[in-house]
């Protein structure tokens, strides 16, 4: 019982100096320790940090609308991901496989990782809290037309709902469907279109600005 | 033993100690197979040390909701999608 | 407590964000560079994460479990000594 009133997950851990957890002076510590005792490079350090701060969900977003605009690439996309990604110039990080979901009239998905946070990050930076979060977690998979609604989103009633819980070795992203009232955009536009959310499928992309006559 | 996209499959209600990768809430419940992905390091043993081998092949396996909750609350046809490896899947005669 | 699909919760998706703090990509880079030496990989990871006890499995944020899995696994090899973190943090 009470482990289940208490699932939220925000930082709890009690503050030290400043605004920093204890875990932050323990963290920079293991790494001198780590450091000093020759069982790590610090290059090995930096060069994962740069990679992480390197990541976006503009390079999904790439993905996404070259698909939209290019059908056969769409299908190499559906076929392979990864090279799909690799074919645009785009890093799609260490993960084995990236799976990539599409959306159509009739089927929306939607993607979790139940059972701690697995999430194509090379393409989309790293995941936010609250799909790391233990209610998203927890109601992704029972509820998601709930948490859809939480999201703002509501489909139509005749889609079906698909959610994939990432539980492996597996990466998924999702390829949001083109707007309406896009045709004549660009694929540069079409990808600022492209939000990460769209590409968790928890929102669709945003909608493309007024044409001024 | 391989599973054929189609075939219809049931994730084994066996206990676990340990590091697995199979969620509680999928375990006795039947689906079908979607595709299989390809063959990966056994994180139940990788999780321990050792180099997790031979590779066990993994599976797309899709459920309906309705199967898999008993109060789901969403649209009939709503369908869950999870990765599974083949040493938790048996089939389904 | 790691095995969360389906737990009946009432709790409303906080979706608010942080960008993260200087500390937690270190511990992410971390593991990254462990993983490069071959002295921990991503299931001992989850592994050690999924031993936390319950209670602080649910209080701690996200690469606060990370450490912790991280302190826990290298302890068990040898690569650090019983204490030995504790040690140069009170130095």
């Amino acid at each position: 019982m009470s482990d289940h009133d208490h699932d939220h997950d925000h930082p709890h851990a009690p503050l030290t100096n400043g605004d920093e957890p204890a875990a932050a002076e323990r963290a920079r510590a293991l790494e001198e320790l780590l450091v000093e005792k020759g069982v790590i490079a610090r290059e090995d350090v930096r060069e994962r940090i740069d990679w992480l701060v390197s990541r976006s969900p503009a390079d999904g977003a790439r993905l996404v609308a070259r698909a939209w605009v290019d059908r056969e690439f769409n299908e190499r996309l559906l076929a392979d991901a990864r090279v799909a990604a690799l074919e645009l110039g785009l890093d799609p990080g260490p993960s084995p496989v990236l799976v990539a979901v599409e959306n159509t009239q009739a089927v929306h998905h939607m993607v979790v990782c139940t059972l701690c946070s697995c999430y194509p990050k090379g393409l989309l930076g790293p995941p936010p809290d609250w799909y790391k979060s233990l209610p998203y977690r927890s109601r992704a998979v029972s509820d998601p037309r709930g948490v859809l609604g939480e999201f703002g989103v509501e489909l139509e009633d005749d889609v079906e709902l698909r959610v994939l819980d990432s539980t492996a070795d597996i990466r998924y992203l999702v390829i949001p469907r083109r707007p309406a009232g896009s045709e004549t955009m660009s694929e540069e536009e079409l990808a600022a279109l492209v939000t990460r959310d769209s590409m968790i499928g928890v929102a669709q992309p945003a909608a493309p600005a007024p044409v001024a006559s | 033993m391989s599973y054929r996209p189609g075939q219809r499959v049931r994730v084994a209600a066996r206990p676990h100690e340990g590091h697995h990768r199979t969620p509680a809430y999928l375990k006795g419940k039947v689906g079908s197979v979607e595709r299989m992905h390809a063959s990966f390091t056994n994180p139940e043993t990788r999780a321990y040390g050792t180099d997790g081998l031979p590779e066990q092949p993994l599976y797309l396996v899709g459920f309906a909701q309705r199967d898999v909750w008993p109060d789901y609350r969403g649209h009939g046809d709503d369908r869950i999608f999870v990765d599974v490896f083949e040493h938790w899947l048996e089939r389904v005669e | 407590m790691h095995d969360r699909g389906g737990w009946p919760t009432d709790a409303p998706i906080d979706r608010s964000e942080h960008e993260l703090a200087d500390w937690e990509l270190l511990t992410d880079a971390l593991l990254g560079a462990l993983g490069r030496r071959g002295l921990m990989n991503v299931d001992e990871l989850r592994r050690g994460i999924e031993s936390m006890p319950p209670g602080e499995y649910a209080r701690a944020s996200y690469y606060e479990r990370w450490l912790f899995s991280i302190e826990t696994v290298l302890s068990e090899k040898g690569v650090l000594a019983v204490g030995e973190l504790d040690a140069r943090l009170s130095r």
